[in-house]
């Protein structure tokens, strides 16, 4: 049954979300436009949605930078340490508190102690002052261990634990298999989705986090790239780049190169984002929306 | 059955501890707001103990209301565009029925959500230049004088409201749509008996079965009224718009440590987490009372 009023509903709706998600990308259409173009293009204001005067000079003076490469680095490392870690912990902590009270007693005061870290936080200068004592500025574990256990995904690995049919764990008990074998062999195999959720949820936090590297790490060598780009994109520390030699360069500007060096900072999320949207409309349903 | 539980205290034993020393440390280290705290002396170490002397020094700053005004200001506006917003746009978008196109919209407005407000940020000041920004240009092309989005106290505000909501809402429709494709097709059906179309169908089969999902989210935004988004104002703001823009998360950032008065800036953090944990709390049990919601 569908009214005549309903069929220009329907072209309006479609061409109105059309023109909004085409918003989402246009920025980032942009920028990637400007990061390709030359600098006189830039400047003049010609450059729209498609590169002019197409050159890769801004990523061929990007990619000689050894500051560019050291935060790569750095991120790189940091990515791939800090989601095993979140990984384990996360996992470690899920399946015994998933137990019920009567299999692992310290249960709910446990999940209260976690709990609590979601709603009250000690503030920025205290938790500044722990990781100075701990002597961990300036080192990668700085970006690393505050963040080690990522708390709202360890509740949503519970939750869905939780659900799980227990027959089967009583079942492997009565085998012999311990906790070590039920988790390893169970529960993983049967999470692997959530798993993948929040492994790639952990991965972005981390390849996204600037403030931390900012402000943990004294020597800008260890900046991640996050942070890099932090004072270079946004506080315009030209010294970072050493580009005072920007000038003896015409093809590229100031405007060229923060464009080429925005479009690398968010390349890794691009291509990871195909695999990352297949699993967290599944994962924010999950955590989201129980009961 | 016996099962040994030594396995369950071994598998908890290292999140534990470093949740007791990441997140339980700083708590105690709350105790800096009291102090006159000076660093080389440690966290534990002899401090000088001023009772309630940084609280008193931060009441009589000139700029301490205004910071506070912001950040609310800021932050219920967020709030309130953040709940309207993906509420209409997951209807809208339910009404597509092309499969193909309905994918691609989704999988388009999800992605800013996943850019850090590092990137955004530079795309952003670039964008909304007033002498080069695309924005501006286009602007131009209607007439209209050029704005400075990031450099007026007027325009400042709604600009962090603005690209807050364009870099969420998309990825907030996706609990509306799970939340729409939960209710019960068979009350479509009965509204459609009724002689109920599209739209009538929308306002009293959908957002009443919305209603309790609008319900939890609103409440428990609630928890959110004194973040008013530290990563996206730290990399938008100047000192032009400090009136406007200044919020408790940059001056705290600014007091503790660029000019290094701990046991101020502590003061001034410890005020909005006791705040923010009163409000958490209340939400969390609005959201138990009115929509049975347990975190676990």
């Amino acid at each position: 049954m569908e009214t005549k009023g309903y069929k220009y509903f329907t072209w309006f709706n479609y061409i109105f979300l059309i023109l909004l998600s085409l918003l989402c990308i246009f920025p980032l259409v942009h920028v990637l436009a400007l990061s390709f173009s030359s600098s006189s293009a830039a400047s003049a204001g010609l450059v729209k949605l498609w590169p002019v005067e197409f050159t890769l000079s801004s990523y061929q003076y990007v990619a000689a930078k050894a500051e560019f490469w050291q935060s790569m680095f750095v991120s790189f490392q940091r990515v791939i340490l800090g989601g095993l870690i979140n990984f384990l912990l996360t996992v470690l902590l899920a399946y015994p508190l998933s137990r019920e009270t009567k299999q692992f007693k310290p249960r709910t005061f446990l999940a209260w102690f976690l709990f609590m870290t979601m709603i009250f936080h000690g503030g920025l200068i205290p938790w500044y002052i722990v990781i100075k004592e701990l002597q961990l500025l300036d080192t990668i574990w700085a970006l690393v261990l505050p963040n080690a256990v990522p708390v709202f995904n360890v509740i949503l690995l519970i939750n869905f634990f939780r659900q799980l049919p227990k027959e089967m764990d009583e079942a492997a008990h009565v085998d012999g298999a311990g906790h070590w074998t039920i988790l390893w062999k169970i529960y993983i195999p049967l999470s692997l989705p959530v798993l993948a959720t929040i492994t790639l949820f952990s991965l972005v936090m981390h390849w996204n986090s600037w403030f931390d590297g900012l402000i943990l790490m004294n020597s800008p060598e260890n900046y991640p790239l996050q942070s890099f780009l932090q004072t270079v994109v946004i506080q315009r520390d030209l010294s970072m780049i050493g580009s005072s030699d920007l000038e003896s360069l015409s093809e590229i500007s100031d405007r060229t190169l923060k464009s080429a060096q925005i479009f690398l900072g968010c390349l890794p999320i691009l291509i990871v984002y195909p695999f990352l949207q297949k699993y967290f409309v599944k994962g924010i349903v999950i955590g989201g929306v129980k009961g | 059955m016996k099962v040994s539980q030594g396995p369950l205290y071994l598998m908890v034993l290292p999140g534990v501890i470093l949740v007791l020393i990441f997140s339980y440390g700083p708590m105690v280290g709350i105790l800096m707001a009291f102090q006159q705290f000076i660093p080389a002396k440690g966290l534990f170490g002899d401090q000088t103990w001023v009772g309630l002397d940084n609280f008193r020094y931060v009441l009589e700053l000139p700029n301490t209301m205004r910071v506070l005004w912001n950040t609310l200001y800021i932050a219920t506006l967020k709030i309130i565009f953040g709940l309207i917003v993906p509420i209409i746009v997951a209807i809208l978008i339910n009404e597509v029925r092309h499969m193909t196109l309905k994918k691609s919209i989704q999988t388009t407005i999800y992605l800013p959500h996943f850019l850090s407000w590092v990137v955004l940020g530079g795309i952003l000041i670039d964008i909304l230049s007033p002498s080069q920004g695309i924005i501006n240009m286009i602007l131009g092309l209607v007439g209209i004088e050029p704005i400075f989005f990031l450099g007026s106290n007027t325009w400042f505000p709604v600009t962090l409201v603005g690209s807050e909501i364009w870099k969420e809402f998309g990825f907030g429709t996706i609990i509306y749509l799970a939340a729409i494709t939960g209710i019960n097709p068979e009350l479509y059906e009965a509204a459609k008996m009724d002689g109920a179309n599209r739209f009538k169908q929308t306002l009293h089969v959908t957002l009443p079965g919305l209603r309790m999902t609008i319900v939890l989210l609103g409440v428990l935004s609630l928890g959110n009224i004194l973040n008013a988004g530290f990563d996206q104002v730290f990399n938008l703001y100047s000192t032009q718009v400090y009136e406007s823009g200044d919020i408790i998360d940059t001056f705290v950032y600014r007091i503790g440590l660029l000019e290094a008065q701990y046991g101020v800036a502590t003061a001034v953090g410890l005020f909005k987490s006791v705040v923010s944990c009163i409000l958490v709390t209340v939400s969390y049990y609005l959201a138990y009372r009115f929509a049975n919601y347990r975190i676990f």
